[in-house]
């Protein structure tokens, strides 16, 4: 009844049987992948090269090659601001929230009375963080630094600053409080960083003299560069995919407009996506520049 | 000067208000306090802002002298506001629509972490590239054909539009999970699953009965969190479940517009107009069952990092 296989063949199908179980398991997501991801992605783009107008029954494409790129990038008036207004936003959003979350952390990581009660709050952000709060929360007022943004002193100040110097400058003192709202999962995240460092390691160099700040540069910072660069990139992203954001309010504005439609909404998602790719690598690779000097 | 700084009581005072090795100074805690509870201020303050305006009725509304303290509890604006966000149905969707795919999300997301993480094949590394490239593409890039499939099979407005990705792998911020989960069965000692094996259980039964017990943490937090994350969804929710399901942040966001449907500006008198504390009321009932499930769970939010050993690396 039985049959013998030979050993070689045997050791083969043993290989070939687990690759086959491991595509077993993720089957799903790539059916998945290929449907709601790879499938409309390619789709988006071909939108994106089309005029498109859709009827009850079909959509009609009409190709006009780069056009609705051009028109976003070159004739929209609005695009390209809004565009300039989320990077420079991203780009002081993200140290901020950074440097914060990793100062919070390291309170958090400290041994003090209330302990509990502190991180309950701290870690409030993670649950209320939604588009129609957020605006609500926008709306009062209560997301500025308080009082300063209308100081005159303040006013007068913005003035005498370069263009260029002037927009992050007033993001930042309105936005303040806001920027802080985004950064619930990042503490938790340099919170389990700042953990897994051996308590050892603080006895041994306070042994050898060094005071409380030389160990946060040599010591603290340093364990944490992989977790920055990881928070670093949940940050862009959960920034550029809040469904408040002005660039994303545009382009679904668009999707419908009569004078938009999907061909140019689907553009310019993808000019935004672009946008999203190149300040995630220029981040990432300063980061990680940082991270292999620093470690070395 | 130097002999007083140095006499054994100024130096016990010195230890006493800036610390010394073995315990932290005065000095410190106090700043420590300080900078703890203003940072605590900043996340509760708007909470309070929005719950202390929910309960002023019009006259403490209007008047100037009246800002932290109501000058007495009024329930009228959480009366109206109830019946403008239509709770009871809206919460019912809520529910239904952020705990159903967060379940299938968490079982299928932890079949893949399960996959990647216990077998070796061929192309391992590209699934781990296009998992980031889900997570990192804007969903505007992938919306709008979605739409269009979904209309074509009549599914616009029914809640299987956001089961569907979720049973495929493809929920919302699923990466994030099948990470969670690859880190978990990871780090699993596998010594149990190969004498399992020897014992003849099956691949599937081996997942069953050994790898999901061991890993109960790690679907928790992740159930818990992508209920969060599709609760608070908008984008999606709006597009998708438009004239079939309301949900409450989606009727939070046509609050305005359904206030007026309900209550007609010829209509009412002035107090009854929509006003601020209306609409506070409206955003607080919107984020009370959060904060109901973040207090009761809020030993699973805080403590979920070193629950399930993610650290991304």
């Amino acid at each position: 009844m039985t049959t013998v296989r030979k050993p070689a063949r045997r050791e083969v199908s043993l290989a070939t049987r687990e690759s086959l179980y491991g595509y077993g398991f993720i089957l799903l997501w790539v059916i998945g992948f290929c449907v709601f991801t790879a499938l409309p992605l390619a789709q988006t783009f071909l939108y994106s090269l089309n005029t498109v107008s859709v009827t009850a029954t079909s959509i009609n494409l009409d190709f006009v090659e780069w056009a609705n790129y051009s028109r976003a990038l070159f004739t929209d008036p609005n695009f390209i601001e809004l565009l300039i207004g989320f990077s420079v936003e991203t780009l002081v959003s993200v140290p901020i929230v950074l440097i914060f979350a990793m100062i919070v952390a390291m309170f958090l990581n400290l041994k003090f009375r209330f302990k509990g009660l502190f991180r309950v709050i701290f870690f409030l952000p993670i649950v209320i963080t939604s588009g129609p709060v957020i605006r609500e929360l926008t709306e009062q007022g209560a997301a500025s630094a308080p009082g300063i943004a209308n100081n005159p002193a303040v006013i007068a100040f913005l003035e005498e600053l370069p263009r260029a110097l002037r927009s992050p400058v007033e993001y930042l003192l309105t936005s303040f409080v806001l920027i802080l709202w985004f950064s619930g999962v990042q503490i938790m995240i340099y919170l389990a960083g700042l953990q897994k460092i051996d308590r050892s390691v603080y006895d041994a160099a306070a042994i050898d003299g060094a005071s409380g700040w030389e160990t946060f540069w040599k010591i603290v910072l340093p364990s944490l560069s992989t977790v920055t660069v990881v928070n670093a990139i949940y940050t862009i992203i959960i920034l550029s995919h809040f469904s408040e954001n002005k660039v994303i309010r545009y382009i679904y504005d668009q999707t419908y407009n009569v004078q938009g439609g999907i061909g140019y909404a689907s553009a310019m998602s993808f000019i935004y996506f672009g946008v999203m790719v190149v300040i995630l690598a220029v981040i990432c690779f300063a980061l990680l520049r940082w991270a292999r000097r620093s470690s070395r | 000067m130097m002999n007083i700084l140095r006499h054994p009581a100024a130096e016990r005072a010195r230890g006493i208000l800036f610390g010394n090795r073995a315990h932290r100074g005065i000095t410190f805690t106090i700043v420590l306090y300080a900078l703890l509870i203003a940072i605590g201020f900043v996340y509760l303050q708007p909470l309070l802002f929005m719950f202390i305006n929910s309960i002023k009725d019009p006259s403490d509304l209007l008047n100037p002298m009246v800002q932290w303290v109501p000058t007495q509890l009024y329930a009228g604006n959480y009366e109206r506001a109830y019946r403008v966000l239509d709770y009871p149905n809206t919460l019912m969707a809520s529910i239904f629509i952020s705990v159903v795919p967060s379940l299938i999300q968490a079982f299928v997301t932890s079949l893949v972490g399960y996959g990647l993480a216990r077998y070796q094949f061929r192309g391992k590394r590209l699934i781990f590239v296009l998992l980031l490239a889900t997570f990192i593409i804007p969903p505007q890039n992938t919306v709008i054909p979605q739409m269009l499939m979904y209309r074509d099979l009549n599914l616009l407005g029914n809640p299987l539009a956001l089961i569907l990705p979720a049973l495929l792998g493809q929920g919302y911020r699923s990466a994030i999970f099948v990470l969670i989960f690859y880190q978990t069965f990871v780090s699993l000692p596998k010594v149990l699953e190969e004498s399992a094996r020897l014992d003849g259980a099956t691949d599937l039964r081996i997942f069953f009965t050994i790898a999901v017990p061991s890993a109960i943490p790690a679907y928790i937090v992740s159930f818990i969190f992508s209920t969060v994350w599709y609760w608070n969804e908008t984008f999606l929710t709006v597009i998708f479940l438009e004239g079939g399901v309301t949900t409450l942040p989606m009727q939070l966001s046509s609050f305005a517009q359904a206030y007026e449907n309900l209550y007609p500006a010829g209509t009412v008198n002035i107090f009854e107009r929509l006003n601020e504390a209306v609409k506070m009321s409206g955003t607080f009932l919107n984020i009370l069952p959060l904060l109901v499930m973040y207090f009761v769970l809020q030993h699973w939010f805080v403590e979920s990092v070193e629950m399930t050993g993610i650290t991304g690396e």
